[in-house]
């Protein structure tokens, strides 16, 4: 026992996330250094400072590391199947248009085996905010080659290094149709919050990119250290270039990260695109969807 | 290995209990009061990632020695009193394992997030 | 409860089988469906398409099968009634959130209008090769109710039916049509919204903080909060406890998959439903389904004017399967004949109940077109000796 260290008894509901996290499922099962618990924190943040009626946000994860945020936050959640988080959202938002619908997922989830829902989702620019968690690999199931990491790149299924050409994913997204789009690092925490704030103000398609370390996989297998190392290359190697052009954002193996707002154009959703078109060709007849939802309530 | 020369010369200007040092004189120096914080570590929780030692502005922070319940090294404030209560450790911990509140607080969440 | 008079085309009509399901999902309250073109049941959405905007439903049409599923059990989520509709390969792909669904315990309907496959097989003709997949297609244990229409009137009713099933076990309710109902023109008579019956999504009137999302209520079946209520629960596809949350042991899993294998297995007497006719006296009964059913009724006649005593059992809801049903008749009768637009399905789970004391004979037919009623005679008289 020390006498120099400055310790109280803290208690965990003390820390200010304690209000959105689920504290009866704490600890949570991120890896130490794992940059994902820093992004969860930025959210909450970002809903609190926004606020945000936490009784109206639904938060939808796939399967992954990432994924198990929707386990972990204290709002509507839902861990759905692998790669499936953008059409479930699309139903829930669809059902009940009222909802505040947040897809928490990670890269191999989102553009993997979810990539065409993706692409599908940006183009008709529907009303979620997108949170994609880019560690560059497949995490959760013991870090394989993932549609985002980079040439040369060892992971468990490219051993010698990965040989295929991986995703850019804001001009991924951009190009589908997204109407905001972002990418940060777990190290740029504040602008993160930023984005996330500005973002949940705004309507349509809106993704995040987050880069994130992972320590346990990425790190490991490329032999770049832990977690903190590679917050160190984020600190020397990331770039912020609001605006610039999607097409020059790839990243290269420790390569320059590209990190800013890159697009933010407001576009009609597709449900104010639907809305408007029905209410054109058919007038009066019209009878859209309550905000509320598609419940019917007895009817006696 | 080469020593970083400064080109200008830091003068010490005082404010209250605090000495900084600052290349010219602040013209709004005498108004403004820099934040005081305390750190609150939960202890249990850390898993020793060291991002909030690395990154912390004031350099308050040390990993300590000491194990906590899972045999992790969690950190310690070693410069009592420098905390700035800027937040950075409580934003950057994965864990939600650290965070600061305003100094001469009691117990209290420095925010209180919606229920 | 009545239905929303929105949905209902009240009046007599002459529909084929898929609108007159499209109509039953109208009219039984659905308000959400997302779907995936696929021959033979396209007209499903295309009716459900034009009719929603003036009922307050929503219909997209996504991007594959799979994106209609999971849309569809995301929309539940948040109360409202939805469905989705596809035929044999939309199917395969439904598996994985039809699987979801189960584990959720989400209550939707999923139409198959089946065609004859396996694959891509023959995408407009008729086929009934999917029945064994209805029950056992996702993987894992969970349990289904499927319901098999054989005329365009039943497609109607039976559509209501189904979202009622699923809403009472918050199951997902197959209905397993055929490429011939659905596509088969003939009266449909819908009723009066005031004479509709149906059952409501049963929420939960717990405050948040005492309500447990997979607390077996009685007859294990769950009360359900919707999502925007701020009852801020979590759903997952995890072995989860009753607090919805995923938790890693054997003991967890017998507790949670038990029940939703036993949710239905247990109750299937009050499921079951079939319909009988001149079994009282008969040495072999043919047991049927769907457009077979209809074509059986020749080979039936055919059969009693040479003088064998044979009756039929309709399948009216073929999963959870009339086991009990089944074993009666085994002990009073010679044979089961089981005539399918298949190589052998149903009369598989003919054969398990009858357990050896009477036979169970299958007339195979691969699709692409029905069978041939003199072939259902044969088989009956061969049966008979």
């Amino acid at each position: 026992m020390s006498a120099t260290i400055e310790r109280r008894e803290v208690k965990a509901e003390d820390h200010p996330i304690a209000p959105y996290l689920r504290m009866d499922r704490m600890p949570h099962i991120w890896c130490p250094t794992c940059g994902i618990g820093t992004v969860v924190k930025c959210y909450a943040t970002a809903l609190g400072e926004a606020g945000i009626d936490l009784d109206k946000a639904a938060i939808v994860s796939g399967i992954g590391c990432t994924g198990r945020v929707a386990g972990y936050m204290k709002l509507d959640a839902f861990h759905t199947t692998h790669g499936r988080a953008l059409p479930f959202a699309t139903g829930l938002k669809l059902g009940r248009p009222e909802l505040l619908v947040t897809v928490f997922s990670g890269d191999g989830d989102l553009v993997g085996i979810g990539g065409n829902h993706f692409i599908h989702t940006a183009r008709r620019n529907m009303d979620l905010l997108v949170v994609l968690v880019n560690n560059f690999i497949y995490g959760m199931t013991g870090g394989q080659n993932a549609p985002t990491t980079p040439m040369t790149a060892r992971s468990s299924t490219m051993p010698f290094g990965n040989f295929e050409r991986p995703f850019n994913i804001p001009h991924l997204a951009a190009s589908s149709g997204a109407s905001y789009v972002a990418r940060w690092t777990c190290l740029h925490f504040r602008r993160l919050t930023q984005s996330f704030k500005e973002a949940m103000q705004r309507k349509g398609f809106r993704l995040i990119e987050v880069i994130a370390p992972c320590s346990t996989l990425y790190a490991r297998l490329n032999k770049l250290g832990t977690g903190l190392d590679l917050m160190r290359f984020y600190h020397d190697n990331a770039e912020i270039r609001h605006g610039a052009d999607t097409r020059e954002l790839d990243i290269d193996f420790q390569g320059r990260i590209v990190c800013g707002k890159f697009v933010d154009q407001e576009r009609p959703t597709f449900s104010e695109m639907m809305d408007e078109h029905y209410r054109q060709i058919l007038g009066d007849r019209y009878r859209p969807m309550p905000p509320e939802g598609g419940m019917i309530h007895g009817q006696d | 290995m080469k020593e970083y020369r400064r080109t200008r010369r830091r003068r010490d200007y005082e404010s209250g209990e605090r000495r900084m040092k600052y290349w010219r004189k602040p013209l709004d120096f005498d108004r403004i009061k820099v934040p005081r914080g305390e750190v609150r570590i939960i202890v249990d929780r850390c898993k020793g990632c060291a991002f909030c030692v690395e990154y912390c502005p004031k350099e308050v922070l040390v990993m300590s020695e000491e194990f906590n319940r899972k045999g992790y090294h969690p950190p310690k404030v070693v410069k009592t009193g420098e905390c700035v209560n800027c937040n950075l450790c409580e934003m950057i911990c994965p864990d939600f394992a650290i965070f600061s509140v305003e100094a001469g607080h009691n117990h209290q969440p420095a925010r209180s997030g919606a229920a | 409860m009545k239905t929303d008079p929105a949905g209902v085309l009240t009046g007599t009509h002459y529909l084929d089988g898929d609108y007159a399901c499209g109509e039953g999902a109208m009219a039984a309250g659905c308000r959400f469906v997302a779907g995936y073109p696929i021959t033979p049941s396209t007209e499903v959405v295309e009716r459900i398409a034009r009719r929603f905007p003036m009922m307050g439903g929503t219909f997209i049409q996504m991007e594959d099968e799979l994106a209609s599923m999971a849309a569809v059990v995301g929309a539940s989520w948040t109360g409202t009634k939805s469905m989705t509709v596809t035929s044999g390969p939309g199917f395969s792909l439904m598996m994985e959130n039809i699987g979801l669904a189960s584990m959720m315990e989400t209550p939707c309907v999923v139409v198959n209008v089946q065609r004859a496959g396996p694959s891509t097989g023959i995408p407009t003709m008729v086929g009934q090769g999917d029945m064994m997949q209805a029950r056992w297609g996702s993987h894992g244990d969970y349990s289904v109710i499927a319901l098999c229409p054989s005329s365009p009137q039943e497609a109607f009713d039976l559509t209501i039916d189904a979202f009622n099933l699923s809403e009472t076990w918050r199951v997902p309710v197959l209905i397993m049509m055929d490429e011939c109902v659905g596509h088969m023109t003939e009266k449909v008579v819908i009723p009066s919204a005031a004479e509709i019956d149906v059952v409501p999504r049963k929420l939960t009137a717990k405050p948040p903080g005492q309500f447990l999302p997979y607390q077996s209520n009685g007859n294990m079946v769950s009360e359900f909060a919707r999502a925007g209520d701020g009852y801020r629960f979590h759903a997952t596809g995890l072995t989860h406890d009753e607090r919805g949350y995923p938790v890693m042991t054997a003991e967890c899993q017998e507790k949670c998959v038990r029940r939703i294998v036993d949710k239905i297995r247990k109750n299937a007497d009050k499921i079951v439903r079939f319909e009988e006719r001149r079994i009282e006296d008969a040495d072999v009964v043919l047991v049927s389904y769907g457009i077979t059913s209809r074509v059986a009724r020749m080979g039936i006649e055919m059969a009693r004017r040479q003088g064998v005593k044979v009756g039929v059992l309709r399948l009216v809801v073929v999963w959870p399967f009339p086991e009990k049903r089944i074993r009666e008749l085994a002990e009073k009768v010679k044979a089961f004949v089981v005539p399918e637009i298949n190589y052998g399905q149903v009369v598989l789970e003919v054969e398990r109940c009858a357990a050896g004391r009477a036979a169970a004979v299958p007339v195979a037919h691969g699709g692409g077109g029905v069978h041939d009623p003199e072939a259902i005679c044969n088989a009956i008289l061969e049966a008979a000796k």
